[in-house]
């Protein structure tokens, strides 16, 4: 029996293209693309002749829920719309790592400014203030003084939406120039990769410079840990390295890799798609025996 | 053979292109979404919005 693959997106970025030319590789897989942009759901009365979808949106928010609909339809899904909530989230993010005893940089949130200017008061300057839901580096602020604090506060109160004044405050950790990148499936780190870049900031997205990182017994441990407490999948990790060990700072759930595969060696798109294969097995058997 | 919607460019997409690829005009730059494949067919690519992201 063939393996029907649902490919969930919007535009196709070289990610998605070169998940496309993988699944292409492998007899037996009818691969359905998915646009999100021309996708209704009638609840409860739809019928997706599909073993597993793979998430692959570039709007957070069509993803999230998008995954949750595909479920309600009796549709497995990688990642699954739980792990889309935790870590389109930070605080949710930070709140599964603490649970599961994954080490990260001290997080505070505070809900009015000056709850917010007191707990990063006591924290001590600097500090990382990011919105709950963000990618890319964007709006993050590193916050030097009191003065930039009062300032920040102020403006992310009264210019941004709602879920600005949601304040998400991280320990400022010093980076020597670079962070890390770790790429999680199932139970396996499989790459990794240092981030470089002159300015805190260091994702590739903003223009950071990418080297291989050899997966030590620590990475590859604390990554997959990282993954289990998101609830599993196929996840990329950021971590700081500092004196006493390595934390973890995010947990993304749609990685991108294009920067990844020349630099690791590792055909990061041919595991992924390996693995979303297993998982379609799995669920054709499950059915099978149901 | 599809146009450059903003700089007039003529080019034929690549064989293997796909509905929703983004591409870029190699003669402005401009970052562009395959919008159809018969008949071929580009558009500017949508600006990226507050929730896009990994």
């Amino acid at each position: 029996m063939s393996l029907k693959i649902g490919l969930l997106h919007s535009l196709v970025r070289p990610e998605e293209k070169l998940l496309i030319k993988e699944f292409r590789k492998h007899s037996g897989v009818e691969l359905q693309m998915i646009d999100d942009r021309k996708l209704s759901f009638n609840l409860g009365r739809e019928r997706f002749d599909l073993d597993v979808v793979l998430e692959r949106c570039i709007n957070h928010s069509r993803a999230l829920h998008g995954l949750r609909l595909f479920e309600s339809a009796g549709v497995r899904c990688v990642n699954s719309s739980g792990v889309a909530t935790v870590c389109g989230d930070k605080i949710l993010t930070s709140v599964h790592l603490q649970e599961h005893g994954v080490p990260q940089p001290e997080v505070r949130i505070a809900f009015t400014e000056e709850s917010t200017l007191e707990a990063i008061e006591e924290m001590g300057y600097p500090v990382v203030l990011k919105p709950a839901v963000g990618s890319w580096g964007r709006l993050l602020a590193k916050v030097n003084d009191r003065d930039a604090a009062e300032t920040i506060l102020e403006h992310k109160a009264i210019l941004g939406s709602y879920h600005h004044s949601i304040f998400y405050i991280q320990q400022y950790v010093e980076k020597t120039g670079r962070d890390i990148r770790s790429f999680v499936i199932g139970d396996e780190c499989i790459a990794a990769i240092y981030r470089y870049s002159d300015h805190w900031i260091t994702n590739t997205a903003r223009g950071g410079r990418a080297e291989n990182c050899p997966v030590t017994d620590e990475l590859g441990d604390l990554s997959v840990r990282a993954c289990r407490a998101v609830g599993g999948g196929i996840v990329a990790v950021d971590l700081f390295e500092t004196p006493e060990g390595l934390l973890v700072n995010e947990v993304n759930y749609t990685m991108e890799f294009r920067n990844s595969i020349d630099t690791t060696g590792v055909n990061i798109p041919g595991l992924v798609v390996e693995h979303v294969l297993r998982v379609g097995r799995e669920e054709q058997e499950r059915r099978g025996a149901a | 053979m599809v146009e450059c919607p903003v700089c007039g460019a003529e080019f034929e997409l690549e064989d293997d292109a796909v509905e929703g690829e983004l591409i870029t005009c190699a003669d402005c730059g401009t970052e562009l979404e395959v919008t159809s494949l018969d008949p071929p067919e580009v558009a500017e690519a949508p600006s990226e919005e507050e929730d896009w992201g990994e």
